[in-house]
């Protein structure tokens, strides 16, 4: 199998660190541009003893042919693509874009929120909404002013754009719900809320307009293995029913998202997945002492990159 | 040749294979039966009588010409008995294993009229791993004749229909949305039961007609069939995805944590090796004590990996009997070995929670067999008052699958009320120039079937694009009659065909 086209994986073409958790990863795949719509995501595999794991579409650019990944380093995984995808680097896996798409209907007034992972898919819906014609009011949430990230670009699309931070180092001192309110109270004609972002925040937004009415859909990221509505892990409580957010989401009606079940089921495989990041992170360890012993090197990351990759051939 | 044989002078015993101890085997993942040797294929094949009606062709879903297979054992012409079997069946090694032959060619052999039936998926089996073995493959000469056919969907039901079109001389390409080829032979069945080498060894062969495997693809959504047919230049598309999305009872408890699908549980453990944890980055929740839902293959394999992974103690719940479970009978009988307990008559009520969202337990009820139902089984009845718990920390679901949705989103093909696909009997959908086969027409069913339906989506295929059916010329004696001028089908003649735009 190793001869046929899978061997060829998917070429990183731009990275850029926001932070020492968040980056930006611009994959080539012009077809994937081509499709991609706001509210898609893939699912990655790193490399061939990778798992696979979904993350929400960013971005697209049909014209250089490219998707791009907003990632924070979380857990095992997203931590070693942290420092094994640079530029020039391949994915061994990238499938979609999956999901339907967002349904960019005829709100004339909408908000679209975004916190920490969520700050960087919300932006296509956002410019969406914006190309529909409606008015769009951005809320994006952040721990603290160095973190934020794609203002300029939220810029451009939001007629109006609320920045909360934890701390209040800019913007507004709190959650995005406190974005929320604000806007809903200067502006009693919102048609839609669009949130993305941690199970908590999606659930605060949804209470926080559930008083109002106002329609609130979310985008729901739980854990996937194939992501072709083929095994059910991704499976949510949705009012009475039962979906499975590969195929018949990733957007639901945050009004109607059982958020607790959610919440309980992302815990799923925090042991494993601990045990596998403390080993992980021991392995590199080793493997930098061992490099700099035998080479001098002293580029921690790199070294531990390129030590990761030689270990998997076997 | 030989003296007549009768069913005196044939060896009486079916000849046994090999299998690794129960004990042992229910710790590791190395395959359960060892196959058979050259002289339990010799002795073996010495026990066909070589009938004249030939009931165990008519009892192959593909037609396998097993007389003849067996006949070229028997004369030690191995790689002419390959020939045989991939002239029909091109992957021998895979269905010799998996395939139901009870209830197929082994099931209507004249001599197990009166003794065992002649082991035929076991010749099967060997004749096919002789092959991986000593290289050998069924290449024909192929003229290229320049259409393009897209495969979507890499399971049997794919990988047959696009071996056909491309011996046919067609550029053929298989669409997979996962990232390798196989589909449930490679996620679903695990390897104690088909090895992932024979399968990729089998897929090699494909590789070889000059077929192309694109994974990575999910098709329907990174292009539609629509798009296969205009802007890439498709002539025919070939649509075998499978059922995919995994049923729930709907009762209480469902989404514990510790309640999976059996397709999670068998492709977490054996596409993405969660069996090599931490080696291999997918996690699996390991489980102590599974109940397991259900008493097909797939439930069958289910339980065989939950005690491989290191559980104490595996349960069957099943509501009907052994009798009626669709699971194949060599199956059942090795999880009986292996230590599965079996709970016949018994369905579940609920799922217990430890009051931290994790299972604790089951509470199931005894049924009983009531008055024929629909399909003439006897319905299971619960039985008042007979409701039960135990302990169990995963539980299982193994009852089966609906349709997958995704092309019904993405596309016009018309689907039946179910949301399978719906196909004419020459496999030909709604769509001109769309074929589609396999589960994701029939529902949930085999191997060996949805490689027939592959095999028959590609003569309808061929007609389509008036080419030449190619079994007419493997299959000579067949193609004679009353239906075939030089060999060539009459319906096949005066061919108008009408691109699509
Ligand atoms: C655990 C298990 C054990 C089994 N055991 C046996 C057995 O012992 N004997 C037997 O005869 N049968 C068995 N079966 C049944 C048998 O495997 C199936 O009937 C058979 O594989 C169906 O073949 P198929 O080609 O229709 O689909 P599949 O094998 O399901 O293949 C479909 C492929 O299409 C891909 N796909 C789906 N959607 C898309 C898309 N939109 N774009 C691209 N690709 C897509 C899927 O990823 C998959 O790889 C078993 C099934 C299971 C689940
Ligand atoms: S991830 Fe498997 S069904 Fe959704």
């Amino acid at each position: 199998m190793q001869e046929m086209k899978q061997g060829a994986g998917f070429e990183i073409v731009k990275r850029k660190d926001f932070s020492d958790v968040t980056y930006l990863l611009e994959v080539r795949h012009p077809l994937m541009a081509k499709a991609a719509k706001p509210g898609q995501f893939v699912i990655v595999m790193l490399h061939e003893h990778g798992e696979r794991i979904p993350l929400t579409i960013a971005d697209f650019d049909r014209g250089r042919g490219t998707i791009t990944l907003v990632i924070q380093a979380v857990g095992k995984t997203t931590k070693e693509m942290q420092q094994a995808c640079q530029v020039g680097a391949r994915l061994y896996g990238l499938v979609g874009p999956m999901g339907i798409p967002s349904h960019i209907g005829k709100a004339k007034k909408v908000i679209c929120v975004g916190g920490g992972l969520g700050v960087a898919p919300i932006f296509p819906q956002a410019r969406a909404y914006k190309e529909s014609g409606a008015y769009v009011i951005g809320v994006v949430g952040f721990r603290t002013r160095d973190l934020v990230f794609w203002e300029d670009k939220f810029r451009a699309c939001c007629d109006e754009f609320i920045v909360c931070t934890d701390d209040g180092s800019v913007g507004i001192k709190g959650l995005v719900t406190e974005g929320i309110k604000q806007a809903i109270a200067t502006h009693s004609d919102i048609d839609e809320v669009v949130a993305i972002g941690p199970p908590v925040m999606m659930k605060g937004c949804a209470e926080a307009t559930r008083a109002a009415r106002i329609k609130t859909m979310v985008s729901l990221n739980p854990v996937m293995v194939d992501g072709t509505g083929m095994c059910g892990g991704c499976r949510v409580k949705v009012g009475d029913k039962v979906m499975f957010a590969c195929v018949d989401g990733p957007d639901f009606d945050g009004h109607q998202v059982d958020f607790d079940d959610l919440m309980a089921r992302l815990r799923r495989f925090v042991p494993a997945e601990k045990a596998a990041l403390e080993r992980w992170q021991e392995s590199c360890r080793m493997r930098s002492r061992i490099d700099a012993v035998e080479t001098g090197a002293t580029d921690d990351a790199r070294s531990a990159g390129a030590g990761a990759q030689s270990t998997r051939t076997n | 040749m030989a003296k007549k044989k009768t069913i005196r002078t044939i060896p009486q015993e079916r000849t046994p294979v090999q299998e690794q101890d129960p004990r042992e085997r229910a710790k590791n993942f190395t395959e359960v039966s060892l196959g058979y040797q050259r002289d339990d294929a010799l002795r073996e094949a010495d026990r066909c009588l070589m009938c004249p009606d030939e009931p165990c062709v008519r009892g192959c879903p593909v037609g396998i010409d097993i007389p003849g297979f067996i006949k070229k054992i028997s004369e030690k012409n191995f790689q002419g008995a390959y020939d045989t079997i991939t002239d029909t069946n091109l992957l021998p090694a895979i269905c010799g294993r998996v395939c139901p032959q009870e209830t197929q060619c082994e099931g209507v052999c004249t001599v197990g009229d009166v003794l065992a039936p002649v082991a035929i998926g076991r010749l099967e089996r060997w004749v096919g791993d002789l092959a991986i073995k000593e290289g050998w493959a069924n290449i024909p000469y192929i003229e290229r004749n320049g259409y393009k056919v897209g495969i979507v969907g890499s399971g049997p039901a794919g990988m047959a229909c696009a071996a056909d079109m491309a011996k046919a001389g067609c550029d053929v390409t298989v669409y997979e949305a996962f990232h390798q080829a196989g589909g449930v032979l490679k996620y679903g069945i695990p390897d104690f039961r088909l090895p992932n080498e024979v399968i990729d060894a089998e897929i090699g062969k494909l590789a070889r007609l000059g077929i192309k495997f694109e994974c990575n693809t999910l098709v329907g959504r990174l292009f539609t069939i629509e798009q296969m047919l205009t802007e890439m230049g498709y002539d025919a598309v070939f649509v075998g995805t499978g059922a995919g999305y995994p049923s729930f009872m709907g009762i209480p408890g469902e989404s514990l944590n510790g309640v999976l699908s059996a397709n999670e549980l068998l492709t977490r453990c054996n596409l993405m090796r969660a069996k090599e944890f931490p080696d291999y980055d997918t996690p699996l929740q390991p489980g102590r004590r599974v109940a397991v839902i259900g008493a097909g293959n797939t439930a069958m394999d289910a339980m065989r990996v939950s005690l491989r992974l290191g559980a104490e103690k595996v349960y069957c719940i099943y509501r009907r009997t052994k009798k009626e479970a669709p699971a194949r009978a060599e199956e059942i009988h090795h999880a009986e070995e292996e230590g599965i307990e079996f709970n016949w008559l018994t369905s579940p009520v609920e799922i217990l929670d430890d009051g931290k969202k994790n299972v604790r337990g089951m509470r199931c009820i005894r049924m009983e067999l009531g008055e024929p139902d629909d399909s003439g089984r006897r319905r299971p009845v619960p039985v008042a008052g007979s409701e039960f718990e135990f302990e169990a920390d995963v539980v299982v679901f193994a009852i089966g699958t609906n349709a997958n949705p995704i092309l019904g989103q993405t596309c016009k093909l018309k689907l039946d009320k179910r949301g399978y696909i719906q196909a004419d009997e020459n496999l030909a959908t709604s769509i001109s120039g769309v074929f589609a086969g396999g589960d994701i027409v029939t529902g949930a069913a085999t191997v060996i079937e949805a490689m027939g339906a592959g095999r028959k989506a590609a003569a309808g295929m061929k007609a389509y694009l008036g080419l030449r059916d190619t079994d007419v010329v493997y299959l000579p004696e067949r193609a004679g009659g009353t239906g075939k001028l030089f060999g060539i089908d009459l319906s096949e003649r005066g061919y108008a065909r009408v691109r699509i735009a």
